[in-house]
């Protein structure tokens, strides 16, 4: 039977350089005991030391694991993160993915106990400031249930930096001057301070932040063990709490309401927020602005209510053209604008190349607020029903009597439906002069999403150059809208 | 600091800001104190300092600058016709009583909001200012979180962002017409907007690396449940356009709870606590499960989140025919559904079994209990009859 000695019980460097002599020496985990110094085992004798160590890599998964299950208080642990390592060495390199091996398994339980030690204590340390001639300290009294002092002191010089800090525990102290790291012996918690003028405030709002009509005590305690109470100021609160709950509730249950206060000032403020708020439906907008103000608040189809906001058309009041697309997307939903999403972003690539001012058209779409399917943190474009275009057709008619355009250029198939309340295939109608009721001039074109759509490179090369060419076409005939030179 | 009046004024602040739900501390960006001359530090994940008997965490300094409010919200203690007592603090106070505690580790930084007083922009300008003076003048590196106000202007909460690592703004209720009829001034448009808007500045500073920070964790809401008529139905949907349409980091839904001093316009009944937490399992499935709004409660008439069981079971249950499933072949996405079974677990089945076939102790041990699963589920030595 070999021994092995820890003399500091979580160092990993030290576990490692034990461990290497006895892979060296091919001893199996069943012929070694481990102890620490406080247990020396006096049986059994040190493995040979002086042979030398082949070389031999562990997975980066296992040293992680080792470094935290040293931290544990079982004595056990040496010897099941000895095994494990044989087990890895000897017969399996992929043991570290098999999460149902029982060995594993309950190392990883014994990780998880020692994390959440480990959680717990930056959550549940509680410093009490004292002052001496020095200047302020602040000292905290900690009972944690592994032996994590060393790896929690990272944590609290991180966020306490500036602070000259003691944590004590039973098993040793940690002292931060704002510069250096030192280690202690354990101290009676009769050193720590027993008290803060702080912990009043945080016990006030404590007790303040509870909810009694909600309370849960079981789930509280499932949080926040009671072996932890003692050490929290605001524990002591606790009973009361819980006790008082159920009196607090029915007393705000069977408290019949009060009369409303009255507050003129209020009052005022009131009428401003509701000047603008009801539809107006009977209003007919003399202006496109007004137009706009009123599309703001329409509720004549149930897309509104999973919507951002009504998207409405842009361009100068009197423009020659008026384009129309189906409906917003993402971006024009969440910006507020047509056409600044991918599919406006080629629009305006292809007028741009048709010669065409942004600045003298006016952008519209058939239906004014996004249509969407829900996925996760994404929107999937819907297309708009009959019912919902039907709907729309209120505002874009309003939007085309008052601008008044030569021509109407309708991008895609819902555009049309809009405008001339059929459906057509684009494919067979592009391009063409349509005149409908009132002079109405339009003509269709497919819409930009449809070549974004398009996965084939070149099919989607040669569909942009006919939009582009189409565009052209439109500028040819109102030359007004042409780039000046 | 040690005043009575002040301590009266944390009581009736802490007090009126408890009934927002939202406590997370986590999604900060790394950093710490060190070189700073400040304190502070956020590690990613958050930390509840403390749990009261409600069960629920303590992470920040939650508390309103002030619980005056010129909005006449039926469902909340603060609302301009309520008989409660009223309190403000000053900025500086509520710079001292965050840093105080934090030093003593009572919490991982502040999550304020306030009570419209003035005017929206006023109002924000002291949110920002509380949040500027603990950046800037004390190198605060904590959490802070900041009430957006929806109608404030965009300006002012372009600087809320740059100091603040969450900025939230309450949808409060899941329709508009539950909005119209207990938050009359509150519209849909301008919370939605305001959202929108969120979503389009993190974005753009996520995109571009050099540019100022704004908002890094993120941005979340709230609902209120059991207020207006809206069934579970309802909610999912709202849930699932808000996070689709927002990225939304978290929506925290909020039993009515009774309240002193209630409005008449209000039932007066103890909170669905229980709907509420169906309502965050059915979020949860949405959001890690896979599962799409609208199935969760497909073949419910009523539509409504079965009290007694889990969302998940209840969805297993409808739909008896997918199951069992073998879990040594089964996807992902089919060993996600299976009652009982988390996303941890699943994982780690999946990177066992490559390596060894999985029996029923092997699905106990990295499982923990196995009874819930057990029906659902064919492995070699165990096939449910």
């Amino acid at each position: 039977m070999y021994r092995v000695t820890m003399r500091n019980e979580t160092s990993l460097p030290e576990f490692r350089d034990h461990v290497r002599v006895l892979i060296g020496a091919r001893i199996k985990p069943a012929a070694v005991t481990f102890s620490t110094t406080e247990s020396a085992d006096l049986f059994g004798e040190a493995p040979p030391a002086d042979r030398k160590v082949p070389a031999f890599t562990v997975p980066g998964a296992y040293v992680e694991l080792a470094q935290t299950v040293l931290c544990h208080r079982d004595p056990a642990r040496f010897a099941l993160l000895y095994e494990l390592l044989w087990r890895l060495l000897h017969d399996d390199r992929k043991l570290m993915s098999i999460h149902s091996d029982p060995l594993l398994h309950k190392l990883r339980q014994m990780e998880k106990s020692v994390r959440r030690d480990l959680h717990k204590m930056t959550a549940f340390l509680r410093f009490r400031k004292v002052e001496d001639e020095t200047g302020e300290r602040y000292i905290a009294w900690f009972e944690p249930q592994h032996l994590i002092l060393g790896a929690a002191a990272a944590f609290f010089i991180k966020r306490f930096a500036n602070m000259r800090w003691s944590i004590l525990t039973p098993d040793g102290t940690l002292n931060w001057d704002t510069n250096e790291l030192g280690y202690g012996p354990a101290v009676p918690k009769a050193q720590a301070p027993q008290d803060d003028a702080m912990e009043d405030w945080w016990k006030s709002y404590y007790a303040s932040t509870f909810n009694p009509a909600r309370v849960n005590p079981e789930m509280m305690r499932g949080e926040m063990p009671k072996r932890y109470w003692k050490n929290l100021p605001e524990a002591s609160l606790i009973p009361g709490m819980i006790a008082a709950a159920r009196t607090r509730t029915g007393a705000m249950l069977d408290t019949a309401p009060t009369a409303p206060r009255q507050n003129k000032a209020g009052d005022i403020v009131m009428r401003e927020f509701f000047a603008s708020d009801a539809p107006q439906e009977n209003l007919v907008a003399g202006t496109l602005a007004a137009l706009r103000v009123e599309a703001g608040s329409c509720r004549r189809c149930p897309l509104y209510s999973q919507a951002t906001q009504t998207v409405f058309g842009e361009g100068p009041e009197r423009a020659p053209v008026v384009f129309v697309g189906e409906q917003p997307g993402d971006q024009e939903d969440l910006g507020g604008k047509p056409f600044i999403g991918p599919a406006g972003q080629m629009f305006d690539r292809a007028l741009e190349e048709a010669g065409v001012d942004r600045a003298m058209v006016y952008v519209t779409n058939a239906v004014k607020h996004f249509k969407f399917e829900p996925r996760g943190k994404r929107r999937i474009h819907q297309k708009p029903n009959a019912s919902e275009v039907e709907h729309c057709h209120w505002w874009l008619e309003r939007e085309l009597a008052l601008i008044q355009p030569k021509l109407v250029v309708a991008l895609g198939a819902t555009a049309m439906k809009a405008l001339i309340g059929k459906d057509v295939r684009i494919t067979e109608m592009r391009g063409r002069l349509l005149t409908i009721r009132d002079g109405l001039t339009i003509v269709p074109t497919v819409h930009p999403s449809y070549l974004l759509r398009l996965p084939d490179a070149a099919a989607k090369a040669a569909e942009y150059a006919h939009f582009v060419e189409d565009l052209t076409a439109v500028a040819r005939y109102l030359p007004e809208i042409a780039k000046a030179a | 600091m040690v005043s009575p009046d002040l301590k009266n004024k944390l009581e009736i602040l802490a007090d009126a800001a408890k009934y927002d739900a939202s406590c997370a501390s986590s999604g900060a960006p790394k950093r710490d104190s060190k070189g700073s001359g400040g304190i502070g530090s956020t590690t990613g994940a958050g930390i509840c300092h403390s749990y009261t008997p409600d069960g629920r965490c303590v992470s920040l300094l939650k508390i309103l600058l002030t619980n005056s409010c010129i909005f006449d919200c039926t469902y909340c203690i603060s609302r301009r016709s309520s008989n409660v007592r009223r309190a403000r603090f000053t900025v500086d106070e509520v710079v001292r009583l965050t840093l105080e505690f934090y030093k003593r580790n009572y919490i991982e930084g502040l999550f304020l909001s306030s009570g419209i007083i003035r005017d929206a922009d006023y109002t924000m300008e002291q949110l920002v200012e509380v949040a500027r003076r603990l950046r800037v003048d004390h190198q605060f590196r904590g959490y802070i979180h900041l009430k957006a106000i929806p109608e404030a202007s965009q300006d002012l909460i372009a600087q809320a962002g740059r100091h603040a690592d969450r900025l939230s703004i309450n949808i409060e209720l899941p329709t508009e017409n539950g909005l119209k009829q207990y938050a009359p001034e509150k519209k849909q448009t301008t919370i939605r907007g305001t959202m929108a808007r969120l979503k389009l500045k993190i974005d753009e500073v996520k995109a571009e690396r050099k540019a100022p920070r704004f908002s890094p964790s993120g941005q979340s809401t709230q609902m209120i449940v059991g207020a207006d008529g809206a069934n579970d139905a309802t909610i999912l949907t709202t849930s699932a356009s808000l996070y689709a349409s927002y990225g939304l980091r978290r929506i925290y839904y909020s039993a009515f709870s009774p309240i002193p001093d209630s409005s008449r316009a209000l039932p007066l009944k103890a909170p669905p606590l229980m709907r509420e937490h169906r309502l965050y399992q059915a979020d949860w499935l949405m959001r890690y499960y896979g599962f799409d709004s609208s199935e969760i409660l497909a073949g419910d008439a009523a539509g409504m989140l079965d009290l007694e069981v889990d969302p998940k079971f209840a969805w297993a249950l409808r739909n008896r025919a997918r199951f069992p499933l073998d879990v040594n072949v089964a996807p992902r996405e089919m060993l996600l559904r299976v009652p009982g079974l988390g996303a941890r677990t699943v994982d780690r089945m999946i990177e066992t079994r490559r390596h060894k076939t999985l029996r029923l102790d092997d699905i106990a041990r990295l499982k923990g209990a196995l009874k819930r699963a057990r029906p659902f589920i064919v492995t070699p030595d165990h096939r449910p009859v």
